[in-house]
């Protein structure tokens, strides 16, 4: 891929995107941003949020970086394969009803206790968190493999376009 | 989850295994591996014996989804364990003869780990109480069938084997499932204990007729009955251990399994019993005289599997007297005796049988019964197996075969006893067909023993024979063994397995006592039948060359493979010629054919009911919200008008950052939250995606044109706001949102009820949301990654 | 309010139609989201609008407004989302492969080994 671009045209693009301050901003709001995200997953249970949003967030958060960077510097940064972490998100979703079966609930039926920890207090734990977890990740991976497919293939069709015309 | 559910799972559990142990250790052969899971399960399911032969039952209960009476309850008596153990112990055997039949060189992975699935699949029917479980099992058995079928997938016979038995099965398993269902209509529960329960009710009720058919077309597509049974003999292009294991010892006796265990049930009809003797006995007779013909030693097999199959059927036909009647009871009851004896003894012999044609194939090359003979002094050990297991097929004594098959006889003898209320002057038919398809029996089994070992020595064989490896021989030894055994002590079985399944088949909880003997006296009818099958089938084998020119007679034109073929080109070219009536390829076509049936159907609708608008006590209409609607409307309509795709996309992004603020106001922080971040995203990929097509399209569309797409989308607009008015003032019931709210902390201990709606009250739908958005996902990937090259082929890009 | 959205959301659809019934794709791809967009907001308002606090459980709070819409509505925002970009992907992938973006001339023509 990495050399494919090259061929492609790829140091043409790396100038026109060389500029110092979206880059340096990026990286700090990318970090307000996957806070936030994270921090939304959380407290999705109580209040606004969720694996739903918290995904999607995260997913615009690199896609940030993907603007204020390209490709090739995004895949150094963040070495994650986003389809399997779509199947890990899956896996992740269908472990969770399925381990619940085995404890001799119905298909599907989440399980809530509360845990006493010496600072928190009362902490609940919930398995429903467990299957949000599993959306999370298939949200923001799906998003970010469509989004950083698209990218990649900018620079391919430039060229294919030329080669056409 | 008790013990029996795991020992039922752990073959499915351990094919996860073996397959990701098999892409990176292929050292030692795959089998090796595979060999302890139904080892493990068959000693296990020994353990259960006693107690079951005690006429105790384990019933072991794992919800599943309770709300659709879909459990996953485990019931074991006498017939499931039995078919349990055949599956664990024939299963194990198989994967003992696969280690040496298969090379390191085929894909063992795929093959053990279609096995295993196979394995739990074929379990999760025997072992199930609840119906609709053992459908999902049912349909399983099938797929992982296909699947082996299609091992081969180079061949084009593979495919169309494969094909042929998943389109014959999958057809009786759906109608089955309707049977199931209509059941359920019935009693009101889909445990087949529950259904127990309620024999009157099944009794009078109407739907019963349908669902006997139903069901008995399950069984039948199954078990590879008359006219079902073409797909067997095509079946036959699997590897040799799964045609020994999945079409002759296992799967194609599901169908028997089922009508047994239906059978308490389905007694009392007439409909039920006349129509299991009369399948069987067809099949069995037509199958045996189509075994004869055959020249692939597989395919004289499959014809003798198909024709032992319906064997089985009718006894278990004749079994289901016994609980219809009542009177002469003793006389039906041995029928049933005789239908799980011989099940075990098929599973025996014929198991046997296939592991050695599966040897002979291997080490000569050839399945061709023209191209082999006088092996006897090369293959020894071979040749004394097929000489045991054949006899017995036939039904020659000592062996099993020929106490189950005079037991057989018997019974259609008795059959004369039974109260015939249309049928009286027909039941001298009954004994004939017996004895005629058992002569057929006769011939094929010597032919088998004669074709391949007798005879002059053929020298054209591909490979040069050789006896098989030990590791070979093993398996088919251990099953002529038990052939040897249980026909020299009978007893040995009767108590311990055959008596607690004829039992639970026919509902009775007084122990049968029975006792199987060789010796009946001089005056059995059945004795004088078997001396008369063997002398008729010698002299018809030595004069076949006298009486072969009767296969010739038929034309290729009537047969059920023609039909079979010719149904599928038509159905094809049928719905081909449908479908290119109204499909012009016009996207634009088909949007109005949606839009026009929309139109029309709601107006219709409307038209015919007359709708009030009282929409009672509105929110207020406050200015920021007017302003957003404003808003909206003018992105709308910029969108309308402009050809500038860049205006579109920002207008378009206008109108989802609008709603998004609407949402605010309505309360809905939650969508608002998400709308936002789908809008950034989707802009984002607008303008990636801008890069790739062209700037303006410069397609002219002409006044007429644009005319017909206005009052197209303004009818349909108009409808869509009528619908809305009309659906808003008009509640037909309370809103179930209720009791999300009520239960949101006691159940799930949430707050935030949207969010736990998604993930603990509706997870399920949430979870397939999920997986609808993964595969979106993936079809992305595809459709930018796959190109087809210049041959036609298709092609993935390199792997970034 | 209601009936204002309800009425709103009919001109979204009835535009949305418009808009794929014309003859360039990226007009047919926005016009599905315009679709979505408007059922979306018809499907909200037939639980009422404004009524009560957001559906977030707390004491002081006697109504809620209704969080089952809301939490249907929300995968349709992010299944629309998919739908979007599987489109927008299909409509590049077809212009790669033929050169126009005109839905008239996509027609396939039956090949000649077929």
């Amino acid at each position: 891929m990495k050399s494919t671009l090259k061929k492609l045209g790829y140091n043409r693009v790396h100038k026109q995107m060389n500029d110092v301050f979206l880059k340096y901003t990026a990286k700090v709001v990318f970090l307000v941003i996957i806070t936030f995200s994270i921090n939304l997953f959380f407290s999705g249970h109580y209040t606004p949020g969720g694996g739903f949003v918290g995904g999607l967030l995260a997913a615009g958060a690199i896609i940030l970086l993907l603007l204020a960077y390209d490709l090739k510097t995004l895949n150094r940064m963040i070495r994650i394969d986003n389809k399997r972490m779509i199947t890990a998100g899956l896996a992740a979703c269908l472990i969770v009803p399925i381990l619940l079966m085995f404890f001799g609930n119905p298909f599907f039926t989440h399980q809530h206790m509360y845990l006493q920890l010496p600072v928190f207090g009362e902490v609940p734990l919930h398995t429903a968190v467990l299957f949000d977890v599993g959306v999370y990740i298939i949200v923001a991976a799906t998003t970010l493999l469509i989004i950083t497919l698209l990218a990649s293939e900018q620079f391919m069709s430039d060229s294919e376009g030329a080669d056409r015309e | 989850m008790t013990l029996i559910h795991f020992a039922i799972l752990l073959p499915v559990i351990a094919a996860a295994g073996i397959g990701i142990l098999y892409r990176y250790y292929k050292k030692i052969h795959l089998g090796w591996f595979v060999l302890p899971i139904p080892t493990v399960i068959t000693i296990y399911l020994f353990t259960l014996m006693p107690a079951v032969s005690n006429n105790q039952v384990v019933h072991e209960t794992l919800d599943f989804m309770p709300r659709v009476g879909m459990n996953f309850d485990v019931y074991i008596d006498g017939l499931s364990l039995l078919f349990a153990i055949l599956i664990s112990g024939i299963g194990a055997l198989v994967v003992l003869y696969s280690i040496g039949y298969l090379s390191q060189k085929e894909k063992l992975g795929n093959f053990y780990v279609y096995l295993l699935i196979f394995m739990t699949a074929m379990l999760g029917v025997v072992l199930n109480d609840n119906v609709l479980m053992l459908y999902l099992f049912w349909e399983l058995t099938s797929i992982s069938s296909f699947l082996l079928i299609a091992y081969w997938f180079n061949r084009e016979r593979s495919i169309y084997g494969a094909q042929k038995s998943l389109l014959i099965t999958m057809f009786g398993g759906f109608l089955m499932l309707g049977g199931f269902i209509a059941l359920g209509q019935i009693t009101d529960t889909y445990s087949i204990r529950g259904m127990m329960a309620q024999i009157p009710a099944v009794q009078e009720s109407a739907l019963a007729p349908l669902a006997i058919i139903l069901i008995l077309i399950g069984a039948f597509t199954k078990s590879a009955q008359f006219p079902f049974y073409i797909w067997l003999p095509d079946a036959m292009e699997a590897p040799t251990p799964v045609s020994a294991y999945l079409h002759s010892a296992t799967m194609v006796k599901a169908g028997l399994y089922l009508v047994a265990r239906f059978t308490p049930l389905f007694a009392f009809a007439e409909l039920w019993v006349w129509s299991i003797i009369a399948a069987g006995l067809v099949t069995l007779v037509w199958a045996a005289f189509n075994a004869i013909k055959q020249d692939d030693l597989k395919a004289v097999l499959a014809f003798s599997t198909v024709s032992q199959l319906g064997l089985i059927m009718s006894l278990l036909g004749i079994g289901a007297l016994a609980v219809q009647t009542g009177a002469a009871e003793q006389v039906f009851t041995i029928a049933t005796v005789a239908a799980v004896f011989h099940l075990i003894n098929h599973a025996t012999f014929k198991g046997a049988l296939f592991m050695i044609i599966g040897i002979v194939d291997h080490e000569t090359g050839t399945r061709s019964l023209k191209k082999l003979g006088g092996l006897v002094t090369i293959m020894p050990i071979s040749f004394t197996m097929t000489l045991i297991a054949s006899l017995s097929m036939a039904g020659i004594p000592p062996f099993n075969g020929f106490l189950s098959k005079e037991m057989f006889l018997e019974a259609m003898f008795a059959i004369g006893q039974a109260d015939f209320s249309v049928l009286a002057d027909a039941a001298v038919l009954f004994p004939l067909l017996a004895i005629i398809g058992s002569i057929f029996t006769f011939i094929y089994s010597i032919m088998l023993i004669r074709g391949i070992f007798l005879g002059k020595k053929m020298p054209a064989t591909p490979k040069t024979p050789k006896e098989a490896p030990a590791l070979m021989l093993i398996a088919p030894a251990f099953l002529t063994l038990l052939v040897v055994v249980f026909g020299l002590f009978p007893n040995v079985l009767s108590g311990s397995i055959i008596d607690p399944a004829a039992m639970s088949i026919l509902n009775i909880s007084e122990p049968l006592n029975t006792e199987i003997h060789h010796w009946h006296g001089w005056d059995s009818p059945a004795l004088w039948a078997t001396v008369a099958i063997i002398a008729i089938g010698t002299l018809m084998y030595i004069f076949r060359d006298a009486w072969r020119p009767v296969y010739r007679l038929g034309s290729d034109a009537f047969t059920l493979n023609h039909l079979y073929d010719q149904g599928l080109i038509y159905s094809r070219l049928g719905a081909e010629k449908i479908t290119d009536g109204y499909m012009s390829g016009y996207i634009r076509s088909y949007l109005i054919y949606i839009f026009g049936a929309f139109v029309i159907f709601s107006l219709i609708t409307l038209i015919n009911t007359d709708i009030s608008f009282d929409w009672g006590t509105t929110a207020p209409i406050a200015l920021p919200d007017l302003l957003i609607v404003l808003i909206i409307l003018a992105a709308v309509a910029a969108i309308l008008i402009t050809r500038s795709r860049m205006v579109s996309i920002i207008m378009f992004s206008t109108i989802g950052f609008a709603l998004s603020l609407l949402f605010v106001f309505f309360r809905s922080v939650d969508l608002a939250l998400t709308q936002l971040a789908v809008e950034a995203i989707t802009t984002a990929l607008f303008l990636l995606a801008f890069f790739h097509l062209p700037k303006r399209s410069g397609n002219a569309e002409p006044r007429g044109f644009k005319l017909n797409n206005l009052m197209i989308s303004a009818a349909v607009g108009i409808i869509a706001t009528v619908i809305g008015l009309a659906a808003y003032s008009n509640r037909l019931f309370d809103s179930i949102s209720q009791f999300y709210i009520d239960n949101v902390y006691d159940l799930a201990a949430g707050g935030n009820m949207v969010n736990v709606i998604l993930v603990d009250f509706r997870s399920l739908d949430t979870l397939f949301e999920t997986l609808v958005f993964a595969i979106a996902g993936l079809g992305v990937f595809v459709l930018l990654k796959l190109r087809v090259n210049k041959e036609g082929e298709n092609k993935f890009e390199e792997h970034p | 309010m209601e009936i204002l959205i309800i009425i709103v959301a009919g001109i979204m659809i009835g535009a949305s139609v418009y808009l794929m019934l014309s003859k360039s794709l990226i007009r047919i791809i926005i016009g599905t989201g315009i679709l979505s967009h408007g059922i979306l907001l018809m499907l909200l308002t037939m639980g009422g609008l404004k009524r009560g606090g957001i559906p977030v459980l707390d004491d002081s709070v006697q109504q809620y407004s209704d969080p089952l819409p809301q939490a249907m509505l929300l995968t349709v925002i992010v299944i629309t989302f998919a739908l979007t970009a599987y489109m927008l992907v299909i409509a590049i992938r077809v212009y790669r492969e033929l050169g126009t973006d005109n839905v008239e001339e996509l027609k396939g023509v039956p090949r000649e080994d077929d």
